[in-house]
């Protein structure tokens, strides 16, 4: 059974002008221990499906439909201070910002053996031991006297580590981790990356890693979901959608990413940009950039179509199609 | 093959020569507190002592970890800061003694700068017609109202706008797009040089990919020349053709683009270049160097990278390498300079 189930789950954020879909009807699922990417431009709707798991949505943005189950129990209907429980408890969460995510006011200490005690029935000389332990494993150097520093007398890097400290804080089996790295440097993030990578494969947590940079993705991910105006667009295992992408998309993105292995004069550009979701266009959302859309696309939205090794929400994919060009 | 600016014969003057250049901060607490707490004075060497030489219609790449002075480096060669030490040369006139005579307009002209964040450099309440029209004004470049709007017209299509866009507000663009707009500004006066700070780093990719075709094209159309300084290697490596990678201040390799990324020579770029994660090797294992970098305000002795580098010995916590030629390339490293890696 997956860990986490997500079906047609629809966002919606009302507005005076009317209600803006964000998220349109995605699904998808993540098994225990796999390492799921979400990648994606900015306002293709990542960063929201993230806060809808975790239940931050913030107002007046709602799930408007669709389920989310945590192990086969539905989660996103839950009142506030069940989800409450559910937060921190069984699913951890990595924000972008190391230091907007701590509390400036409190030691790390304090904050680390909060949580602890907050989610497991342990005394506050033992919670403080396994905030010690937990800053060790991060790799933060002499974590008995760091435990009691403010956030502020830590570096990003470091800081970074004692938020994914306080994620794995309470023994989750989900972390959804929203851009980890993108606010440090190159030789810090791939400290972080390899990090993470560690710590839940020893655990044994799950991770939904949310970033716009398909390099982390390459490196981290077992699976990747490719996000487009509020759809995911392609669903498959990471190489096969680096390598092979079966949505034109995908493969106008890959193109597009200037490699240290490939060099080219020209890089492939996508014209146009992502629609604003006030005007997302009729059928398929990518049409009007795609080079080889023809006149279904512009009509009837395409589903996740099984691709070679992915699945691709694209009519190029479909049964009939194939027939009608080989006819 | 492009050449190593380095080793470029006496007679091809190169356009923009940096010889020395430092900045310093004064980041001293005030004056009560250092009288009271007896707090010391405090000096940030930002940049300290950069030389480097950027060739007519090539591109120049500088890239670092934030905090390693590039920033500082560019506002230094656009003339927004006064050098400490040091001096720019730009097609032979030094650069900030001409911008303090009357006469320095002409030079400001022929350098301009695109600035990182689009969101933030143009001004919100000015039109686009405003905005890329200010400069052909402020140099009295046109004569009249009318020859400046089609003036603007030709710019905006120049970087891939339309000629209607010019009424517009910086909000109804996209990011992409307000950047095309920043470009279109800085191409107004005509100049020779741009220098590009971080130019498609709030850029998501595929508008990043549109950007740096368009600063491509407009090079080989006008011959303009490029200071490109960025975070990614991977963009260094698609613009460049000379990179000098900085850390806390200093130069610690200037070679040409293939030279450096098919052999670099100083353990500081073989870190950076092992750090980026790659898109075509998925699972790959790497070891990331450890440590930090360090606080400028109180840099290690000797190599500055001495404390994270895994080749470091006594001579480099105790003497600051200098920057020598080692088969054509720039590197200030002592292990590099006696063959030890």
């Amino acid at each position: 059974m997956s860990l986490l189930e997500v079906s047609h789950l629809v966002v919606d954020i009302p507005g005076r002008r009317g209600t803006l879909r964000a998220i349109d009807g995605i699904s998808f699922s993540i098994a225990p221990g796999e390492i799921l990417g979400v990648v994606g431009e900015s306002g293709a709707g990542k960063s929201l499906t993230g806060a809808a798991i975790i239940g931050l949505l913030e107002p007046p943005g709602r799930v408007a439909s669709g389920e989310i189950l945590l192990e086969g129990k539905r989660i996103d209907n839950l009142d506030p201070r069940q989800m409450h429980h559910i937060r921190g408890k069984r699913i951890g969460a990595i924000f972008q910002d190391p230091l907007t995510s701590l509390n400036p006011l409190f030691t790390v200490g304090k904050q680390l053996t909060e949580t602890i005690r907050a989610h497991l029935p342990v005394s506050e000389g033992e919670a403080r031991l396994r905030a010690i332990r937990l800053l060790e494993d991060t790799g933060i150097p002499a974590a008995e006297q760091r435990i009691d520093h403010y956030p502020h007398q830590f570096s990003g890097g470091m800081r970074q580590r004692v938020v994914i400290a306080l994620a794995l804080a309470a023994e989750p089996t989900l972390i959804v981790a929203d851009e980890p790295t993108t606010a440090l440097d190159v030789s810090i993030q791939a400290q972080i990356i390899q990090l993470l990578k560690r710590l839940c494969r020893e655990r044994g947590a799950a991770v939904m890693l949310i970033t716009h940079d398909m390099g982390v993705i390459a490196e981290t991910c077992d699976r990747v979901a490719v996000m487009y105006a509020g759809r995911i667009v392609e669903i498959g295992p990471v190489h096969e959608v680096i390598h092979a992408p079966a949505h034109p998309y995908t493969a106008g993105l890959m193109a597009s990413i200037p490699d240290m292995a490939i060099e080219r004069e020209r890089l492939n550009q996508i014209d146009g940009a992502m629609p604003r979701l006030n005007a997302i266009p009729t059928g398929c959302a990518y049409h009007p950039r795609c080079p080889r859309a023809f006149e279904r696309c512009h009509v009837e939205r395409p589903e996740l179509l099984a691709a070679g090794a992915t699945h691709a929400a694209c009519w190029l994919h479909d049964a009939e199609h194939g027939k009608a060009v080989q006819a | 093959m492009s050449a190593i600016p380095v080793q470029a014969p006496a007679d091809a003057q190169p356009l923009v020569r940096v010889d020395d250049l430092a900045k310093t901060f004064d980041v001293s607490p005030p004056w009560l507190n250092r009288v009271l707490e007896r707090k010391p004075r405090a000096l940030l060497h930002a940049v300290d002592g950069v030389s480097f030489e950027i060739e007519r219609g090539k591109t120049m790449a500088l890239v670092g970890e934030s905090g390693c002075g590039k920033s500082t480096v560019a506002r230094l060669l656009v003339g927004l800061y006064a050098p400490s030490r040091g001096n720019v040369a730009f097609d032979g006139q030094n650069v900030h003694a001409a911008l303090a005579r009357p006469g320095g307009r002409s030079l400001r002209r022929r350098i301009q700068m695109i600035f990182q964040d689009p969101y933030a450099s143009l001004n919100p309440r000015w039109t686009v017609e405003a905005i890329v029209g200010e400069p052909l004004s402020e140099h009295a470049i046109v004569s009249d109202g009318a020859a400046r709007a089609a003036r603007v017209d030709e710019l905006l299509q120049s970087v891939g706008l339309s000629a209607q866009d010019k009424a517009k507000y910086p909000h109804q663009f996209s990011g992409g797009q307000r950047q095309r707009i920043s470009i279109a500004r800085a191409l107004a006066t005509a100049p020779e040089f741009l220098v590009c700070d971080e130019p498609t780093s709030a850029l998501d990719v595929s508008v990043q990919a549109q950007v740096l075709n368009i600063m491509k094209d407009l090079q080989r159309e006008r011959g303009l020349t490029y200071l490109f300084i960025s975070h990614n290697l991977a963009v260094v490596r698609h613009v460049s053709d000379s990179v000098g990678v900085m850390y806390l201040g200093r130069l610690v390799e200037v070679a040409a683009k293939r030279a450096l990324f098919a052999q670099p020579r100083h353990p500081y770029t073989r870190m950076l270049l092992d750090a980026i994660p790659q898109m075509h090797a998925t699972g790959r294992a790497r070891t990331p160097v450890q440590g930090e970098v360090p606080n400028p305000l109180s840099p290690p002795t000797g190599c500055a990278f001495h404390p994270r580098c895994p080749h470091a010995n006594a001579r480099c916590s105790a003497e600051r390498p200098r920057l020598l030629d080692i088969d054509g390339v720039r590197v200030a490293c002592h292990a590099v300079e006696e063959g030890r890696i």
